[in-house]
């Protein structure tokens, strides 16, 4: 269907050549001029500069298949899914349940069933907090998150508790940004019944050892939810390997549109679980006494979904099916690792996140240059970078500072990129000396 | 870089180096929290009111160098005024960071805030500019001691 597209697209060309004789195992051939041309967005100046976009982690950029796979289905294919029995209802519902399929094999789901179709990961994280947490919660239990956490997946838990008496218990961390599994240990009491935690952190970038915290829950019968937000577009996801119970993440943060998320969850537990919102495509049948509710995951999706989005969002992972996932990141931790070098000689400069184990964010602070001074001093170079507390204001709190700015990598980034970015770090010293 | 120099402008960077009235003000009777979510700017203005008029002000906290500048300047060219002319002032500041109006009219009462004319061009900046006004107004206009930029 939508073959022919990416069949053009440069994607395949990447390889990585792993063990290269002589060299080291990440010597690679990832061909990021080639995955430049496919966005479309990178062409256009900002302020008069070339655009450097390295607000990854708010916001991927979108490539010309994506935005050409929603247009198509517009153009084409526009209508209501499921229940028309016309022509093109039928290819809507063939489109938006084809992607569903795309991503369950993404993400190695054992059935599409598994696959809820939300706004996004906030709304997923809300829909197991609302119908798996009030069914299961009770008072005097406990829910354990994270100290990294971003406010949504702090929030719904909060709410979860105060209205179930519940009470929440946080993971620390050490100075580095890394989790501290031997206290994590400690707090796995019989009273907790849940467990959510971030995979990557959007603050620290810290990659967190997700199988081995959800099999030390597993031990004690507790669910895990995993907040893969962040993830998604850095590492290869595999629910089944890693066993978790609730995996939540947004199209937008993989290349593809927003509006659109995936709650991946276990079939028992869904099935199990009341239904979030009621309306809609979630009912097999409806009379005032009584409502028989839908299968899987249709029981889950009220109200027409944002149908354009979860086509895009399946065009997102064809094009990301044709990266060579290896070979990227291979790139991305040679990236990383150039510019955690380079942004380290900056006098001045202190990176807050420095965990072993780190996806491509960087998080940092200028000695008496507030981030957001510094946001703007770079914008007028076209260089975006994300200043503030990144939603995760308790990570602020435990570094005892008020934001950080953020550069964060994607597949289209370059170590010319980050030369810049030292640069015009350089001239906002300037302006402030 | 012409758009940054005009934000940026030697006032702003100095009161942000060396910011006047930057301290907690015993004798203050009125107190107010300002805070921009968006981005965690948060600063404490104190007031002293004797009838209408600002007997002494100050303020403590951390933000931004277009905060923390337009808290400093707003501290010393309100202090002696009367509430009404704090209130004019912050209009005429207000239209400026906005750029609703930059009639030549209004220019002669702007003094050292014409500094923040910058401002305009950078829309994302306008709440950095005006928290530690919001701040003053509300707490010359209510007993609430806590304001946001939302």
């Amino acid at each position: 269907m939508q073959g022919e597209t990416y069949e053009e697209s440069a994607v395949k060309q990447a390889s990585v050549v792993m063990n290269a004789p002589g060299g080291r195992t990440t010597s690679t051939s990832y061909d990021v001029g080639r995955i430049r041309k496919d966005f479309p967005i990178l062409a256009a100046p900002v302020n008069g500069k070339p655009l450097i976009y390295l607000d990854n982690a708010a916001t991927s950029q979108k490539p010309r298949v994506v935005i050409e796979e929603m247009n198509r289905y517009y153009f084409e294919e526009n209508s209501n899914i499921h229940r028309g029995v016309h022509f093109l209802s039928d290819k809507a519902t063939q489109s938006y349940e084809a992607a569903r399929v795309k991503i369950q094999r993404w993400i190695n789901a054992s059935s599409p069933k598994e696959i809820i179709f939300t706004r996004g990961t906030t709304e997923s994280v809300n829909l197991v907090a609302y119908s798996f947490g009030r069914k299961n919660i009770n008072r005097g239990d406990e829910i354990v998150i994270s100290a990294m956490e971003h406010h949504s997946n702090i929030v719904p838990w909060q709410i979860l508790c105060e209205e179930r008496g519940a009470a929440l218990r946080i993971i620390p961390m050490n100075d580095r940004g890394e989790l501290l599994i031997d206290e994590y240990a400690k707090l796995l009491s019989s009273r907790v019944k849940f467990v959510a935690i971030m995979h990557v952190s959007n603050a620290l970038g810290t990659v967190n050892p997700i199988k081995t915290m959800i099999s030390m829950a597993h031990e004690h019968q507790i669910p895990v939810l995993v907040d893969g937000a962040q993830a998604v577009p850095h590492l290869r996801i595999d629910v089944t390997d890693m066993d978790a119970d609730f995996y939540a993440f947004s199209a937008h943060k993989m290349y593809g549109p927003t509006g659109v998320g995936i709650l991946y969850g276990r079939r028992a537990l869904l099935e199990a679980m009341p239904p979030y919102q009621g309306g809609g495509d979630m009912i097999k049948s409806v009379t005032f006494e009584k409502t028989i509710y839908n299968d899987l995951p249709n029981k889950f999706e009220a109200g027409t979904p944002n149908i354009a989005g979860g086509v895009g969002f399946g065009a997102a992972i064809d094009y990301l099916d044709h990266i060579d996932f290896a070979s990227f990141s291979a790139y991305e931790r040679e990236l990383l690792d150039y510019a955690t070098e380079a942004l380290a000689g900056v006098k001045g400069l202190a990176i807050i996140g420095t965990a072993k184990h780190k996806a491509g964010v960087i998080s940092f602070v200028l000695e008496g240059i507030h981030p957001h001074d510094i946001g703007t001093i770079l914008d007028d170079d076209g260089i975006a970078i994300r200043t503030g507390h990144h939603c995760a204001q308790p990570v602020m709190q435990r570094f005892g500072i008020p934001a950080t700015a953020r550069a964060s990598f994607g597949l289209y980034n370059t170590k010319e990129e980050v030369d810049t970015l030292v640069r015009a770090i350089h001239k906002a010293i300037g302006v402030f000396r | 870089m012409s758009a940054l120099r005009e934000l940026y402008q030697e006032v702003i960077l100095d009161h942000n180096k060396s910011p006047r009235n930057f301290r907690k003000l015993e004798s203050a009777n009125r107190k107010i929290e300002g805070y921009n979510p968006l981005c965690g700017d948060h600063y404490t203005v104190y007031l002293r009111l004797e009838g209408d008029v600002i007997r002494d002000i100050s303020f403590e906290g951390a933000g931004c160098a277009i905060s923390k500048a337009s808290a400093s300047v707003m501290s010393s060219i309100v202090k002696g005024k009367t509430k009404q002319e704090a209130e004019e002032l912050f209009t005429v500041f207000h239209n400026l960071v906005t750029g609703v109006n930059d009639a030549d009219g209004e220019l002669d009462k702007l003094g050292k805030l014409a500094a923040f004319s910058g401002v305009s061009e950078f829309p994302a900046r306008v709440k950095c500019a005006s928290l530690a006004w919001h701040s003053l107004h509300a707490a010359l206009s209510s007993n609430d001691n806590v304001v946001t930029t939302e």
